[in-house]
């Protein structure tokens, strides 16, 4: 091989260089999100597990039910009634899109483009 | 040798008449036997004459929301049309973005001659002229823009509206092209944005906040106020006219409903009926 002296460590640098960033973090998953629980309430609508993995599938089925068919049923947990509704049902609880929504979304890199039309519960623009 | 070619040209031509002709023969028996399997085995299929016949006159069957717009009470109250446009447009964060072109119109005025193209002739009485007319979505029985969607945004609800599910919309414009009223807008930039001078398109002091902005675009319409109805609300547009009778709304299909009270006793129009869209907005002139 021509200029192997140079080739060899120059390809070890590069490997070390790349897989620096791996082997940093390697075993760490950053700092973890910590949504802010609405005050007061104990309960939300599914359990958290559910929640935390499918809130998007019960808001699109929810938009379905109240456009689709009509049906604005209340949705009761605990004793309180809730509106099938993102901004008049989740957002009366989940008062702040930055301490809430975004600290997951933005954690998992996810943008989802609610907001494009949806008002945050603290809407200043 | 040449047997040989003789039989393989016989056998093919023989195949080659029956290969044509079986499918024929096969459809026929099929079409003589069909229907009266069907009908014992599928219910379904067994209702379809019915269906066809349907098409024909509309059945009065399930709610069909309508409208009665008073054009007498408008003429008499200078101001009221816009008071209704304006409660509708704050209601809904109807954007103005300052450019006729661009206008998003939800529910609008115009001349005698756009809103009744075919019922305008050139000896219609001045005073007439002269009135605007308050024209928005006509929810129409048979919708041309529900027909043409290709993603189910724009959809007829149970009760009649003609509503749309801004998710779902992907801006293809096909229900503008659709639409024989002119009774749709496409948002060919961000509602929430700002004109060149720094203007909000939507006031930010008057949004409501219980109902979302849309998003750029995405194309919008009146929607018969379907979330106050759901709330028990009137129409934006009706409670802005409260009191003078100017808009009455109501079922189309139940015969003791106000509107129907209406229309009985009253002679009433709609806009271009004759494109058999079978709108449900009543005009008395």
């Amino acid at each position: 091989m021509y200029d192997g002296n140079k080739v060899i460590p120059g390809l070890i640098i590069f490997v070390a260089l790349m897989a620096f960033p791996v082997l940093k973090n390697m075993g760490n998953a950053g700092p973890i999100p910590k949504p802010e629980k609405p005050e007061g309430v104990k309960e939300c609508v599914k359990p958290v597990q559910f929640m935390r993995t499918s809130h998007m599938v019960l808001v699109n089925d929810w938009r379905d039910e109240v456009l689709r068919d009509g049906n604005r049923k209340k949705v009761t947990v605990a004793g309180v009634e809730y509106d099938k509704s993102l901004m008049l049902g989740c957002l009366n609880c989940h008062k702040d899109k930055k301490k809430f929504c975004d600290e997951c979304h933005t954690y998992t890199a996810v943008t989802p483009y609610c907001w494009d039309c949806h008002f945050p519960p603290k809407e200043t623009l | 040798m040449d047997k040989k070619r003789r039989k393989f040209l016989k056998i093919a031509g023989l195949s080659t008449i029956a290969g044509l002709g079986a499918p024929a023969v096969f459809n026929q028996l099929v079409k003589g036997e069909l229907p009266g399997l069907a009908n014992a085995s599928d219910p379904q299929h067994g209702a379809e004459p019915q269906h066809g016949s349907e098409q024909v006159e509309a059945a009065p069957t399930g709610i069909r929301l309508g409208m009665v717009i008073d054009q007498r009470v408008f003429a008499a109250n200078k101001g009221l049309g816009q008071k209704c446009i304006d409660a509708c447009h704050l209601t809904h964060n109807v954007p103005n973005f300052g450019n006729p072109k661009d206008e998003i119109k939800w529910i609008w005025e115009t001349g005698y001659e756009n809103a009744f193209p075919y019922s305008s002739h050139n000896l219609v009485s001045d005073k007439i002229h002269a009135q605007k007319f308050l024209v928005l979505c006509n929810h129409c029985d048979s919708p041309p823009c529900v027909r043409v969607c290709p993603t189910k945004a724009t959809f007829k609800a149970d009760d009649g509206k003609v509503i749309m599910d801004f998710h779902r919309c992907i801006g293809c414009r096909f229900c503008m092209a659709a639409c024989p009223y002119g009774a749709r807008s496409f948002n060919w930039r961000d509602p929430r944005g700002k004109d060149e001078k720094g203007r909000d398109f939507i006031d930010r002091a008057t949004y409501n906040k219980d109902f979302p902005t849309r998003m750029r675009g995405v194309v919008e319409k009146c929607n018969f106020c379907a979330e106050r109805l759901g709330h028990g609300l009137d129409p934006a547009c009706v409670e802005a006219a409260a009191g003078t009778n100017g808009i009455i709304y109501g079922d189309l299909n139940d015969p003791n409903s106000a509107i129907r009270r209406v229309l009985a006793s009253n002679y009433t129009i709609q806009r271009k009926a004759a494109t058999g869209t079978k709108p449900s907005i009543f005009y008395i002139v």
